[in-house]
């Protein structure tokens, strides 16, 4: 394990179970509350490679539709499938999620990471190595002993990324981790998320910003009234998208 | 009519002396409290963290029994303990009536539900802001509440004073099942009601002042801790 480490420096991939638990599939996701239907019949296949962005107008139902696939959220309808299995725990290890907000534990930055690989079962003496290689990769080795909420709001995101890498997810949702930071911060978890990436973590990411899906993003589901609108292709999305909303969207024009 | 002034006078000399008497009731009170103290908190942290975390039908009730029970009355607890504690009792054959540790018993039931009702409060609100995030780290729920407890713990120090202070006041239920022996039972709030009313008011005064003397000290200990902890965003 070790040599991977080394080989990719910043993350295991998920080598440790055979078999991925990709594609992931939603089939007729329903998912109502307070008498509203919030979610509307959503069929989609995620699958393993492109970063995928989920973009859309407010309310759209963006965020809810990333904790279904994530569990968090059981649906009122419909199933959602991982290589053709509903999640189980073990599927469940294999995901992790980060928040508009992060939610970060009253400890000390590297006590973080640690707290999170130990939930996971990874083996103590394999904990440091995956510490530091995330740590490095999140430029955040400086500040290992610091009370992690004492960080500045683009440190605490990178932290709460290096913690969900440093499980060496398959899949990764992201809930506009960058929605209230500063261009710097922005890039610098841009470039992490290139990493993860690149060491074959599947990225789901709800964002906002259209520039951010431009430079990250293969592939777009455009989200309308919890329905999807599209999915596409990102370069057929933003040069020319099908549906009446998307494009409204893309021209800055408010969408009902 | 007793002379105010004169009684204090007498109050601050037994304190500054160091009277054997008064050093050994100071010393109970503490060791009764304190134990009392600890022992409700390893019964009344995880109870209200675990209502705090679970959701089951009757949560509502429990939480508003939870919340009743705060304000038990001592006498009360004091005599059922008693009656469970005395020699025809169920537990008569320990023989714990009169003794340091039917006190201890007694201090600590009434405390338990206010720690377990302000932690229950305390815990809710954190898991708000930990909730989704523990589950989506597949945290298990007796982990769950373990997480809870720890990050809490600056603000369940605060609960635990509080439960110190209920504890440490309390007259009621140690004056049934201690009986106010001198040397054995006898300790601040108790000995406060037997000199005053048999007229000693001196000793009276002097362990007044020591009682919120404590008070006050062990307020700005735990003040001065949560302040450390706020400057480690801890709290």
């Amino acid at each position: 394990m070790h040599d991977v480490v080394r080989a990719v420096p910043f993350l295991l991939p998920s080598v440790t179970v055979p078999g991925s638990c990709l594609p992931l599939e939603a089939k007729d996701l329903v998912f109502e509350a307070g008498g509203k239907r919030l979610i509307d019949g959503i069929d989609i296949t995620l699958r393993s490679g492109p970063v995928t962005a989920i973009m859309g107008p407010n309310g759209a139902g963006k965020s809810l539709l990333l904790r279904l696939l994530h569990g968090l959220l059981r649906p009122t309808q419909g199933e959602i499938l991982w290589s053709g299995r509903p999640a189980d725990r073990e599927i469940a290890s294999r995901q992790a999620m980060v928040f508009q907000r992060p939610v970060l534990l009253r400890r000390s930055v590297a006590a973080n990471i640690h707290y999170a690989l130990d939930v996971r079962g990874v083996a103590p003496a394999e904990r440091r190595a995956r510490l530091d290689a995330v740590l490095q990769a999140a430029r955040l080795e400086h500040l290992a002993e610091r009370p992690a909420r004492v960080l500045s709001g683009g440190e605490q995101q990178r932290l709460a990324i290096a913690r969900a890498l440093s499980m060496a997810p398959e899949i990764l949702f992201l809930d506009e981790p960058t929605a209230s930071l500063d261009p710097a911060s922005t890039l610098a978890i841009e470039e992490l998320l290139q990493q993860a990436r690149a060491s074959g973590t599947k990225l789901v990411l709800v964002t906002h910003d259209v520039g951010q899906a431009r430079r990250l993003a293969q592939e777009v589901l455009f989200m309308h009234r919890g329905r999807i609108a599209e999915q596409t292709m990102a370069g057929r999305f933003f040069a020319h998208a099908a549906s009446a909303e998307a494009q409204a969207f893309l021209e800055g024009r408010i969408v009902l | 009519m007793q002379d105010f002034a004169g009684a204090f006078r007498l109050a601050v000399e037994l304190i500054t002396s160091g009277d054997t008497t008064l050093v050994d009731i100071v010393v109970l009170s503490m060791r009764v409290s304190l134990t009392a103290v600890v022992a409700a908190c390893l019964f009344g942290l995880p109870i209200g963290a675990a209502i705090a975390v679970a959701r089951f039908p009757g949560r509502g009730a429990v939480i508003v029994l939870l919340n009743s029970l705060m304000g038990l009355p001592p006498v009360a607890i004091g005599l059922l303990l008693y009656m469970i504690l005395s020699n025809a009792g169920p537990l008569g054959v320990m023989g714990l009536l009169y003794t340091p540790a039917a006190m201890i018993i007694a201090q600590a039931v009434l405390v338990t539900p206010i720690i377990a009702a302000l932690t229950r409060q305390v815990v809710e609100d954190l898991n708000t802001e930990y909730d989704e995030q523990l589950r989506s780290l597949g945290v298990k729920p007796a982990r769950a509440v373990a997480t809870l407890l720890w990050d809490g713990r600056y603000s369940l120090l605060t609960v635990a004073l509080a439960g110190f202070g209920r504890a440490i006041a309390e007259v009621g239920a140690v004056i049934i099942v201690g009986g106010n022996i001198a040397h054995v039972t006898r300790v601040m709030t108790t000995a406060i009601a037997l000199e005053t009313s048999k007229g000693d008011l001196a000793l009276a005064l002097a362990l007044g002042i020591i009682l919120v003397g404590l008070s006050i000290l062990v307020n700005s200990g735990v003040m001065a801790f949560k302040a450390t902890a706020v400057r480690a965003a801890y709290a």
